[in-house]
């Protein structure tokens, strides 16, 4: 039976791993290199790493940084931030990420998707989805990094997506991201029903419990940083709970 | 030491193949020209991209003639994609033939939620040399929306998603494997190094 995932996600600036609060308070906290390796040992099923410098110098170092840090990592490696046409894809895929995230890029310009499904194929595209909650079952998406509110609502997007090629969907509640208070349940509700890609829950993990509600709704995979960063729980951990409450996951 | 070649045939994204064989202590060379195939005692066909495109580029220059000539006498390891090709025909190319070295047919995995996608057991048919300290029902990790459908005796593990399909396939030098063992960790690293050892013996 195909096992739920969970996946550390590294924001990086440089060589730094960083954490903030709602995308914002950043402070360091480890070494990605370092870091990606020892979730891998620890189990994690895949890695995610953003670069959240968003700046022109910051983009060469990103692409040094991936290089480094899939050179010994035997899981799939998901990159993204501040991607925004198909020759960054291509210099990232090169440097040794499987799959890339895209996020503003495709608010802005939608046809990116189907380009890099097409000429990478699907498996390779992560669609990062932010969103902010604006009343009852309604969210509207929000790009560059959080900050700034499209007026798409989040159930056209969705569907959008899917049909223009996406291949997973990364969905992270903004209100919810960093606060430890647990996921948006009824978000990860919306999106499956809208969608049958694999979907990734983001934003707001701070308890084994947390994570549970998220899967046991039928989510595939929890993204989780702050939980494992400041060592509040470990991987095995994690798993070891997931597996106790039914849930199916990769144990060695 | 062994000669390794890995298959690049439509310029995918090859690095985490390389990078798994080098981090076992070989060169892979990669390379599209044949002559290099032939130097080598083990050839990989690694697993993106899709079976038309795969076929139509291994036809030009026959290429498909010569594997099929090399599949003889060297040892193989098809992934993913790579092992789909072994059969005669696929349902994501009609009327595009594989390279036909076993009898049966590639079909889409019957279920919504496609790709098949994540960490999915591998369940042992039969006792492999390549599973040397690898448990029974051990994760792998899977990407794929097409699967095969063989009555050959060749399946050696199962994995289960919609269907129950073969996912490691053996036969006297010829491998092929529907996971990807270049992103299975520990366990995708151990498959590789058996292979390697088994070539070693002969």
């Amino acid at each position: 039976m195909l096992a739920k995932r969970i996946i550390p996600c590294l924001d990086t600036i440089g060589r730094n791993v960083v954490k903030g609060t709602s995308f914002v308070n950043i402070r360091i906290v480890g070494d990605a290199k370092e870091l990606a390796r020892r979730y891998e040992r620890e189990g994690a099923d895949e890695i995610v790493l953003l670069d959240i410098t968003a700046s022109e110098e910051g983009r060469g170092t990103f692409v040094d940084v991936v290089t480094e840090v899939a050179s010994e990592l035997f899981v799939p490696l998901t990159v993204g931030g501040g991607i925004k046409n198909i020759e960054d894809v291509r210099k990232l895929l090169k440097a040794g990420a499987d799959k890339v995230s895209i996020n503003t890029a495709a608010v802005e310009n939608p046809d990116i998707i189907n380009q890099i499904a097409s000429e990478f194929g699907s498996q390779c595209l992560v669609v990062a989805i932010d969103v902010k909650k604006r009343g009852k079952k309604s969210w509207e998406v929000y790009v560059k990094g959080g900050k700034v509110p499209t007026g798409i609502d989040f159930k056209d997007w969705i569907v959008e997506v899917e049909k223009r090629g996406a291949g997973e969907i990364l969905l992270t509640s903004i209100d919810a991201d960093g606060h430890l208070s647990g996921y948006d349940y009824e978000l990860l509700e919306c999106a499956l029903n809208y969608s049958n890609l694999p979907l990734i829950a983001s934003g707001g993990a701070g308890s084994l419990e947390d994570l549970y509600k998220a899967l046991k709704i039928g989510v595939d995979a929890v993204l989780a940083a702050s939980i494992f960063h400041f060592g509040t729980y470990t991987i095995p951990e994690v798993k070891k709970y997931l597996k106790e409450k039914g849930i199916w996951v990769r144990l060695d | 030491m062994v000669k390794v070649s890995i298959i690049d045939y439509a310029g995918g994204n090859l690095f985490s193949i390389v990078k798994a064989f080098k981090y076992i202590g070989l060169e892979p060379v990669v390379s599209g020209d044949y002559k290099d195939w032939e130097k080598s005692d083990l050839l990989v066909f690694p697993g993106q991209g899709n079976f038309s495109q795969a076929m139509i580029k291994l036809r030009e220059d026959n290429k498909d003639v010569i594997l099929r000539e090399l599949l003889k006498e060297k040892y193989f390891l098809g992934i993913c994609l790579g092992m789909q090709i072994l059969f005669e025909e696929s349902d994501e190319a009609p009327g595009i033939p594989g390279l036909g070295i076993f009898k049966g047919k590639v079909r889409r995995i019957p279920v919504d939620k496609i790709p098949h996608l994540g960490w999915n057991e591998v369940k042992l048919e039969k006792e492999s040399m390549l599973f040397k300290d690898i448990p029974d029902n051990s994760f792998f990790y899977f990407v794929h929306s097409y699967y095969v459908d063989t009555e050959e005796d060749i399946v050696y593990g199962l994995t289960e998603y919609g269907v129950t399909f073969p996912s490691f396939i053996m036969k006297d030098n010829i491998v092929g494997v529907q996971y990807h063992p270049e992103k299975s960790s520990s366990k995708g690293i151990k498959f590789l190094k058996n292979f390697l050892e088994e070539i070693k013996k002969c």
